[in-house]
């Protein structure tokens, strides 16, 4: 049984406008978010940044976000059939769309 | 442009390029520790659940030669002695480190100093894997490197480096070239001595348990570079990889740690037992070879006889709720978060994208035949032959590790600082910033699009059509590949990282279907339909140069 969910993400570079980009989703019951996002990048829009390396383990911490006003792991929130809200963590420097700058300082650059 | 200097250059932050930064600054080099993604995060090791081999004599009397006949046994006649020996006899100096630096190997009484647990893990002779509780050995390892690398002050660590290029000049390695993903510029770097350590291939295949930074950069740079290639045929498929019900914040090598401690019944889509079915015997116990259960699991689903996602059952069923808490602790709380409780239902599993037993072919001190190029951990090929024992890969990371920082940092000290010559890096940071900003075609997709092609026609089972056919279309994205081209500049672009991951992954391919292909017999993790059983006259390695 497929299921659709609604992604609203907040989109935009450092020092552009931000601006909200809405995409609909198939899922099936038990995905995380980060797997819409990397099914959004592979079927609609290759142009959206987001991070992640270890995909589903919860080890790499790459894939922070805001999901409907909470700090998440992309990764290990679940997909729900609604409309959901993606944004930049809103208190890290941000970089493009979805990544924020969240190496410590250290080994940044 | 950024340009920096160092006397040891290491890509990539896993247990193998963590282990080099700090030996080679221990031997008193400046190092720079670059990665694609966070330090000490991404790749392999930091995935790794449980199990570590290493001949310490803890659990039962053991010596490195035990260690070292069971690793060549499992290489079925492949092996590079000299690497897989190093493996097995530095083994013990790595880990008793490990310990030292408080990584936290599970005791057998419970205390932090006691003896060591070692378990027994498929194809060793006797309990040899040390690991880290629950479910912790990858975390744990990565955790302690991490922890000595912030206490180096000679290693300078950089994330978010994409190493696009190594940098040649009168044949000698002098450095890389890196797109600088937070702000889409090329950074240039020249170091005497480069060490590579980007782990393995799995990324291309659809289903696969490392991270997605593991699309085997190491061997396209090495290549690129006039470094040779050795055993690209055989990739590693983990036989139980979870396939259902849909986890998050799980690992699918999770089960691994299960079978160790509880044994755990493996069972066909008629819930029937079925590995003894293959010549293997799986009562309870988990003695199965990794590519003999692949071949047992794939087999009964050709067979119309596998469970309703494609794979296999496995069910803990039959053990207690404080048996199966015993075992994985806290694991069974998330587990219960995903809805998952093992007293009541078996899981679904099926072979997955594990692990690369080839890759750059290096000698025993961990160089390449490049000079002023080294590599180490996966991203070395020939250890573990044609089929590696469980438990080795850590110890390889460690191991090759240690050894690359130290030859890293013997060259660049009889070398001196490199030339300050600009020219050959701006060549390379100049091939970076071309492209055209008009998309034709989605990079994100053709990567998934290549990786069902390899897990459909260059998985664990091979044909000679199906190895063509795969080539066949690797080459034609290939052709297309110059023409879409992002041009570097613009932070945090995902589509000129995928660009440079996909030029990247087909190269790879290419090798891996290419040497499938020739080689025409069946031996360890290469199963070739067509060709079935091993030849004795395919005894031998096949490099690509």
């Amino acid at each position: 049984m497929s299921a659709v969910a609604i992604l609203n993400i907040k989109r935009g570079g450092a020092g552009e406008a931000q601006y909200h980009e809405i995409h609909e989703v198939p899922f099936e019951p038990g995905q995380s978010v980060l797997d819409a996002l990397r099914w959004i990048r592979s079927h609609l829009d290759p142009s959206l940044a987001i991070r992640y390396s270890c995909t589903s383990a919860n080890s790499c911490k790459e894939c922070m976000v805001m999901l409907d006003g909470k700090t998440v792991y992309a990764c290990t929130a679940r997909l729900e059939g609604r409309e959901m809200l993606v944004e930049p963590l809103p208190n890290k420097t941000l970089i493009r769309d979805l990544v924020t700058e969240i190496a410590p300082p250290d080994e940044r650059l | 442009m950024t340009h920096l200097e160092t006397d040891v250059l290491v890509i990539g932050a896993g247990g193998a390029g963590m282990y080099a930064a700090i030996e080679a600054a221990r031997g008193g080099a400046k190092v720079i520790l670059a990665d694609r993604s966070l330090i000490g995060r991404g790749g392999a090791t930091i995935m790794a659940q449980m199990t570590v081999a290493v001949a310490l004599g803890e659990q039962e009397p053991d010596d490195w030669e035990h260690h070292y006949a069971d690793t060549l046994a499992a290489g079925r006649g492949l092996c590079d002695p000299a690497l897989a020996r190093l493996l097995c006899e530095e083994g013990p100096e790595v880990i008793r480190e490990m310990d030292d630096w408080g990584v936290g190997w599970a005791r057998q009484d419970g205390s932090k100093r006691g003896p060591m647990k070692q378990a027994f893990a498929p194809g060793h002779d006797r309990p040899r894997c040390v690991y880290v509780d629950f479910l912790n050995t990858g975390p744990a390892v990565s955790k302690t490197l991490r922890t000595r690398l912030i206490r180096t002050p000679e290693i300078r660590r950089v994330g978010d480096l994409l190493v696009s290029e190594l940098v040649m000049r009168d044949g000698e390695c002098v450095g890389a070239v890196a797109l600088h993903l937070a702000t889409g510029q090329p950074v240039t770097i020249s170091a005497a001595s480069t060490v590579v350590a980007t782990g393995g291939l799995t990324r291309l295949y659809q289903r696969n348990s490392a991270s997605a930074n593991m699309s085997g950069d190491g061997y396209a740079l090495c290549l690129a570079a006039g470094a040779e290639l050795v055993d690209m045929e055989f990739v590693q498929f983990f036989p139980i990889g979870h396939l259902a019900p849909r986890l998050i914040g799980m690992d699918p090598i999770m089960w691994d740690p299960f079978r160790y401690k509880l044994g755990g019944r493996l069972l066909n889509g008629n819930r029937e037992e079925f590995v003894h079915n293959y010549g293997a015997s799986d009562d309870g116990k988990y003695v199965v070879t990794r590519d003999l259960a692949t071949y047992a699991i794939v087999k009964e689903v050709e067979a119309g006889r596998g469970s309703p996602h494609g794979g296999a059952w496995l069910s803990f069923e039959h053990c207690s709720e404080a048996q199966l808490r015993a075992a994985a602790g806290p694991v069974i709380d998330r587990l219960a978060k995903n809805g998952i409780d093992l007293t009541k239902q078996a899981i679904e599993v099926a072979p997955i994208a594990h692990y690369h037993m080839g890759g750059v072919k290096a000698d025993a001190s961990m160089a390449t035949r490049v000079a002023g190029l080294f590599a180490a951990g996966e991203a070395v090929g020939g250890a573990n032959g044609a089929n590696r024992l469980s438990g080795n890969a850590i110890t390889e990371a460690l191991v090759f590790g240690r050894k690359a920082g130290r030859s890293a940092v013997d060259r660049a000290s009889r070398q001196g600082a490199v030339r300050a010559d600009a020219s050959v890096f701006d060549v390379a940071a100049a091939r970076l910033l071309r492209g055209k900003s008009v998309r034709e075609s989605n990079p994100a997709a053709l990567i998934e699009e290549l990786q069902s092609l390899m897990q459909k026609e260059v998985g664990p089972f091979r044909t000679g059509a199906g190895l063509g056919r795969a080539l066949g279309r690797i080459e034609a994205i290939q052709g297309e590949l110059p023409g879409m081209k992002p041009p570097a500049g613009k932070p945090y672009d995902t589509e000129l990282a995928d660009w440079l991951d996909l030029s990247t992954m087909l190269c790879v391919a290419r090798c891996v279907a290419g040497s499938a292909l020739s080689r025409t017999e069946s031996r360890g993790a290469h199963q070739r339909e067509d060709f079935p059983g091993m030849d004795a006259a395919w005894q031998t390695n096949q490099v690509i140069a």
